[in-house]
């Protein structure tokens, strides 16, 4: 079963016309995505990719019922669009970018607290449900619809993991990115994190793969075990310790 | 980013904070005179690199006459302390910071942070000033007070009281305690930093508070709309080939093996180091190229990696996502093209226009090692290294 997004998820992206937006948002089409249409402050009533561009955020998800927003604004005016996001209603909210300031994230963070939405990322390749919603930058033809989640840290750890899954036969239900920068572990519920997604995934026992880089995985792992989520796994758990000593 | 104690302390009396007086010095006679300037009959010239500890590696001292001044300015400038944190070939002195010396009565310890279980700008204060915090923290953790700070309202002089009152401050010292948190928090929010720390922060003659002791550390990623702090980086107490790496954008840190990495992604690149480890060999490096490499990124990425003399092949391993195998390709054939390589390149391409990346290589003409996935890389690169030698 997939979390958080799934095939009736209707997505709009933020910065919706810059160069890697476009590439994304197309990529996510293809990949069978329902984009209802996207953002740039300046550009409302364009069409772009086919689909409508508004002004607002509010307006997207009035005119198109939006409930997960990719955010592919750069890192200075990122968490002005996360809190429009959030104002605005939307549930699943995705921050690709890489290096926002900490300070906008604990600004962004106690602006979230009392609204009922997920923030995915800062600095993640984003969430995919194989052939049914994908909302961020990894390549897609890797992954496979299956029984497995996987939670991960690093982006593209998450893609060695996953392409070496499907090679086996083994597909995903939902591959989350948690995000790798300072900002992104500010989540508090860090390594949590990762149990809150697995826990939502309420199918009987498969397995799940936590691929996380070197960090909090012990604890993480841990903790999904005491929540007898199933097997878990963790991939790659003491990576690339031993090089720094 | 860090910048120095001199610099900290200037940035602090801006706000409000009572430091000691004093200047810095770059020489012995410049020295003299700030010591003259400042009067009195005690000074204390301290040493400024941005590692800790300078206490115990020689790089504080009171000096109880202009000659001891002098004396002690020109032991330090041009010498490389050692301290706990600097590794044993130490960092090279530039310049003293001389202060009026002051009679400490007692020793707090004041911090911000932003810490990640409350995701909140937290003070941390103890009475146990002057010592490490983290081992404060470890032996002691009752002495160690956390307030954690609500961005809505700010650090609170509510707060502040109490935090002033549980590190054992009495009377008017808890006002004066007040203003000086918060003017640290203003200087802290004003300024994007990651930290500030007191330490110590002493009561002294008089029961007036001053911080004798003050470290700021600032966010990298924030530095775009704080342009007077950037001008306060010191490049000279970094690594050059990490300030360059930086500059690109990469993410480097040099090892001892041979084996030249460059990978996009930290976990991956970590992943990668361990795969060749895994097949008995050594990472000569870290690095990672990050998102939307550019082939000109690429370029510098071959640059820095063939500057430590040790790299006999190099393994580029890149997994695109945001990136474009095509723009990888790009920029490997152009680096062969501009820079005289002549260790082997094993490569692994996967991700995003896999398809078109690959042909680009083939195409070139260059010499290139494939690899179909991460245990093949590295595998190729041991059976290079062993033919070659």
């Amino acid at each position: 079963m997939s979390v958080f997004v799934h095939k009736h998820s209707r997505v709009i992206i933020q910065g919706f016309t810059g160069q890697h937006a476009t590439f994304h948002a197309e990529e996510a089409i293809q990949h069978g995505t329902t984009v209802v249409g996207g953002v740039t402050p300046g550009k409302g009533g364009m069409t772009h990719l086919g689909l409508p561009v508004f002004d607002t955020v509010h307006q997207a998800v009035q005119e198109t019922g939006a409930d997960v927003s990719g955010i592919f604004v750069p890192p200075p005016f990122a968490a002005d669009a996360i809190m429009e996001a959030l104002e605005a209603g939307v549930g699943v909210v995705v921050v690709i970018a890489d290096g926002i300031p900490v300070q906008d994230m604990v600004q962004v963070k106690r602006y979230a607290a009392d609204r009922n939405a997920v923030i995915i990322g800062p600095n993640t390749p984003g969430i995919i449900t194989p052939e049914a919603c994908k909302v961020g930058i990894m390549p897609s033809h890797i992954y496979t619809p299956g029984r497995i989640g996987v939670v991960s840290r690093s982006g593209t750890l998450n893609y060695e993991a996953v392409q070496q899954m499907s090679a086996l036969g083994m597909g995903q239900s939902t591959s989350v990115g948690i995000g790798g920068d300072r900002a992104a572990r500010l989540r508090g519920r860090s390594g949590d994190g990762c149990g809150d997604y697995d826990r939502r995934d309420r199918r009987p026992p498969g397995s799940r793969c936590g691929a996380l880089g070197a960090g909090k995985h012990e604890q993480a792992h841990r903790r999904l075990r005491g929540r007898r989520v199933g097997a878990t796994r963790t991939a790659h758990g003491t990576c690339g310790r031993d090089h720094f000593r | 980013m860090n910048i120095h104690e001199y610099q900290t302390k200037e940035l602090l009396r801006g706000y409000g904070v009572p430091v000691p007086d004093g200047r810095v010095a770059h020489n012995v006679d410049n020295a003299a005179t700030v010591a003259e300037d400042l009067g009195g009959d005690c000074w204390v010239v301290k040493a400024q690199i941005h590692a800790g500890g300078r206490g115990k590696g020689g790089g504080v001292k009171v000096a109880s006459s202009i000659d001891e001044v002098k004396q002690f300015t020109d032991q330090m400038i041009g010498s490389h302390l050692v301290t706990p944190q600097t590794g044993p070939e130490g960092r090279l002195v530039q310049r003293v910071l001389v202060e009026q010396a002051s009679s400490i009565q007692k020793e707090f310890y004041l911090g911000l942070v932003i810490d990640r279980a409350t995701q909140r700008i937290t003070v941390i204060a103890s009475a146990s000033g002057g010592m490490n915090i983290e081992e404060v923290a470890k032996t002691h953790p009752e002495r160690v007070i956390r307030e954690a700070v609500d961005p809505a309202v700010g650090l609170m002089p509510f707060q502040c009281r109490k935090i002033a009152a549980q590190i054992g401050l009495t009377g008017k010292q808890i006002n004066e305690a007040t203003k000086l948190m918060r003017s640290l928090y203003r200087c802290f929010r004003d300024k994007d930093a990651l930290l500030a720390e007191i330490n110590p922060l002493a009561e002294v003659d008089g029961g007036k508070l001053m911080a004798l002791d003050a470290k700021m550390s600032f966010d990298g990623n924030a530095m775009f709309r704080r342009p007077g702090i950037t001008e306060l980086r010191d490049f000279d107490e970094e690594d050059p080939k990490e300030v360059e790496a930086t500059a690109h954008g990469l993410n480097y840190i040099a090892l001892d093996g041979n084996v030249g990495c460059i990978v996009n992604g930290a976990g991956l690149a970590m992943a990668t180091m361990d795969a060749i480890s895994f097949h008995n060999g050594k990472p000569a490096n870290f690095l990672d190229v990050g998102g939307g490499a550019s082939p000109e990124k690429v370029g510098n990425a071959f640059r820095i990696v063939l500057q430590d003399p040790n790299v006999k092949i190099i393994l580029v391993n890149i997994f695109a996502g945001i990136n474009r195998c095509d723009w990888i390709a790009e920029g490997l054939v152009q680096a062969m093209r501009d820079q005289h390589i002549e260790v082997p390149i094993v490569v692994r391409l996967a991700g995003t226009n896999v398809e078109k990346g690959a042909p680009i290589l083939a195409a070139s003409g260059f010499p290139f090692i494939m690899a179909d996935n991460l245990d093949d890389a590295a595998t190729r690169v041991m059976a290079t290294l062993e033919g070659s030698s």
